[in-house]
């Protein structure tokens, strides 16, 4: 993953005036830019409504009367049946799959990766190319037989079955990512360090671990909006008892009897969303380098 | 050919991806496709039943739905935004103002999971909630939007999501091909007076062949994957008319309690997707192996 800009700037021809032509490219890229914040706008602006203005004046309207009560109560007292303890236990239970799975599979991956391409294993190529289809299978093919396998080792419905799942569904693209890394790595690097008695583990942990810095920010970008964002996995193998934020959302706005409380459920999808967005804004190019890195690229 | 020599710890070192390749890959797999051939209901069966799974799935009308769903899915979701990416790449790379900002705004429903993406938009889509009811409110009182809870229409909602969510993706990746284009290109073009649109559309897109690929690639993956976007937004209803493979599978596992049935689905999903697959790995990564060392 190299970046192979030859100029940093744009590329298009220089505009000489204002034309036809640049008010349409103005006007595309606004009405896109419109179409891309929508549903944000709405989520936002709901949160903050009473339900009376949402009945009246459906999404789109702009508030006329603040509240920040149904954020209140999406975080902390809205009812999933009759736990009414809002959207938190979820983010919590969130956070501590999320923390373990990401440095797992981080490391796992990045070890994979460095083995593959500095030392020579029999049958490290079989390896990599199942490895490839596992990052490209439906997890449907892999599904029943974990949930058994965990039932089978009391694992079923515990943090660790869904870390171990995120470490084994993160493994491929993690390999490729530290993978192509480490083939821009000059080999002499390593000799050397063979050369002064250097064994496996101690060249990853002592030389390549630290020179991957920038890869290590890109899988963590990857990994935390990948976890957090699951769904599946968290449905099928948290049972009652660990079920992430995106589960527990999907409980929440389920439609129950009387009035649904659109702006608590929206406050509660913001929620939801916040950790990859904050994420997606803080990291700016970082993340769309992550993208690049995740595209499956020899 | 670079000098490696072979060692132990190697092997400890690649003992997780192996244990991982061997039990939770390969061993599930024969697994589920070992179910798939017997008669089981909602506890696996040791009785082996043929190929009788796949002819009674090939006859459930909601499995057909399904499959014709994800096909229509992914032909319009990975076209459009292919198209509406690129398009978005070139006017972005026209020196336009407020570059950051456009691409922030553009990309960042990709950082949003497709939980939230199905939500946000089904309520956007509901007639009585959304865009019907508002427009309907400014006085256009027979306005009709609502494709969401029409057999034939519910399924382009999803692709209206699922375009969303993926536009900025292929925008992102085409504005990197764009920017790594050899400026002398261009050069030579303005010199020799080519119109801009016959530029793009006989020289540029060409050159972007692999970022076309890659991008064509990552959104494909989503579409066999397809399953949270569909389940929220509109609960592959009515009726089954926008249900998915993945979101058959699921059901018929959990729900419907017949894996004989959905374990026979999941190995039709992995037979297809391993034909189309297997020859465009290996083209891509072992047989331009050997001068890469």
């Amino acid at each position: 993953m190299t970046t192979h800009h030859t100029s940093e700037g744009p590329s298009g021809p220089a505009p000489r005036r204002i034309g036809p032509a640049r008010l349409g490219i103005y006007a595309f890229l606004l009405i896109s830019a419109l179409f891309f914040l929508l549903p944000l706008y709405v989520m936002l602006v709901t949160s903050v409504k009473p339900m009376a203005e949402i009945r009246e004046g459906g999404l789109f309207a702009l508030p006329s009367a603040v509240t920040f009560e149904p954020w209140i109560r999406a975080w902390s007292s809205a009812c999933t049946g009759l736990d009414c303890r809002g959207i938190s236990p979820g983010f919590w239970i969130s956070v501590k799959i999320l923390i373990p799975s990401v440095i797992a599979s981080i490391l796992i991956g990045a070890i994979t990766g460095y083995a593959l391409s500095f030392w020579r294993a029999r049958g490290a190529n079989l390896l990599f190319a199942a490895l490839l289809l596992g990052a490209f299978l439906p997890y449907q093919v892999f599904i029943y037989p974990l949930v058994r396998i965990y039932s089978a080792t009391g694992l079923f419905s515990t943090i660790y079955a869904l870390v171990l799942t995120h470490v084994i569904f993160g493994l491929p693209v993690m390999t490729l990512l530290f993978r192509n890394y480490y083939a821009g790595i000059p080999i002499d690097l390593f000799k050397a360090a063979r050369v002064d008695g250097g064994k496996f583990f101690s060249i990853f942990f002592r030389l390549m671990l630290p020179m991957s810095i920038p890869m290590l920010v890109v899988a963590v970008i990857l990994q935390v909006t990948g976890i957090w964002n699951d769904f599946i996995m968290g449905l099928t193998f948290g049972g009652l008892a660990n079920r992430p934020m995106t589960v527990q959302l999907t409980n929440l706005v389920a439609p129950t009897e009387g009035e649904i409380a659109y702006n608590v459920n929206m406050a509660a999808t913001i929620m939801t969303a916040a950790v990859p967005l904050i994420i997606y804004f803080i990291s700016g190019r970082w993340f769309v380098r992550g993208i690049a890195a995740g595209a499956v690229k020899g | 050919m670079k000098q490696r020599p072979i060692r132990w710890s190697v092997y400890v070192g690649l003992m997780p991806a192996i244990l991982i390749v061997v039990f939770a890959y390969l061993g599930t797999m024969i697994w589920t496709v070992g179910i798939s051939f017997t008669d089981s209901r909602m506890l696996p069966a040791a009785r082996f039943a043929g190929v009788n799974q796949y002819i009674r799935l090939f006859a459930t009308d909601r499995w057909l739905t399904s499959i014709q769903n994800m096909v229509m899915f992914g032909v319009l979701m990975i076209g459009i935004s292919l198209v509406l990416g690129f398009l978005l790449a070139v006017a972005i790379d026209q020196r336009v103002r407020a570059e950051g900002v456009l691409r922030t705004v553009i990309l960042y429903p990709y950082a949003m999971s497709f939980i939230v993406t199905g939500l946000v938009w089904q309520w956007i889509l509901n007639p009585t909630l959304g865009i019907e009811k508002t427009v309907r409110g400014w006085g256009f009182e027979s306005f009709r939007f609502d494709w969401i809870v029409g057999q034939d229409t519910a399924i382009y909602c999803v692709v209206l999501a699922g375009v969303w969510h993926a536009a900025g993706l292929v925008m992102a990746i085409m504005l990197a091909g764009l920017r790594g284009i050899d400026p002398d290109l261009w050069k030579a073009s303005r010199i020799d007076g080519i119109k801009p649109w016959r530029f793009y559309l006989h020289i540029v897109i060409p050159v972007l062949r692999p970022s076309f690929i890659s991008a064509t690639v990552l959104l494909s993956l989503g579409v066999v994957k397809l399953y949270d976007l569909v389940l929220v937004l509109t609960g592959g209803g009515p009726g089954f008319s926008s249900d998915v493979p993945a979101k058959f599978v699921m059901d018929y596992l959990f729900q419907r309690q017949n894996i004989g049935l959905a374990t026979a689905a999941a190995t039709t999903l992995l037979v297809t997707v391993l034909c189309v697959l297997t020859p465009w790995l290996y083209a891509e990564y072992f047989r331009r192996q050997t001068p890469k060392g």
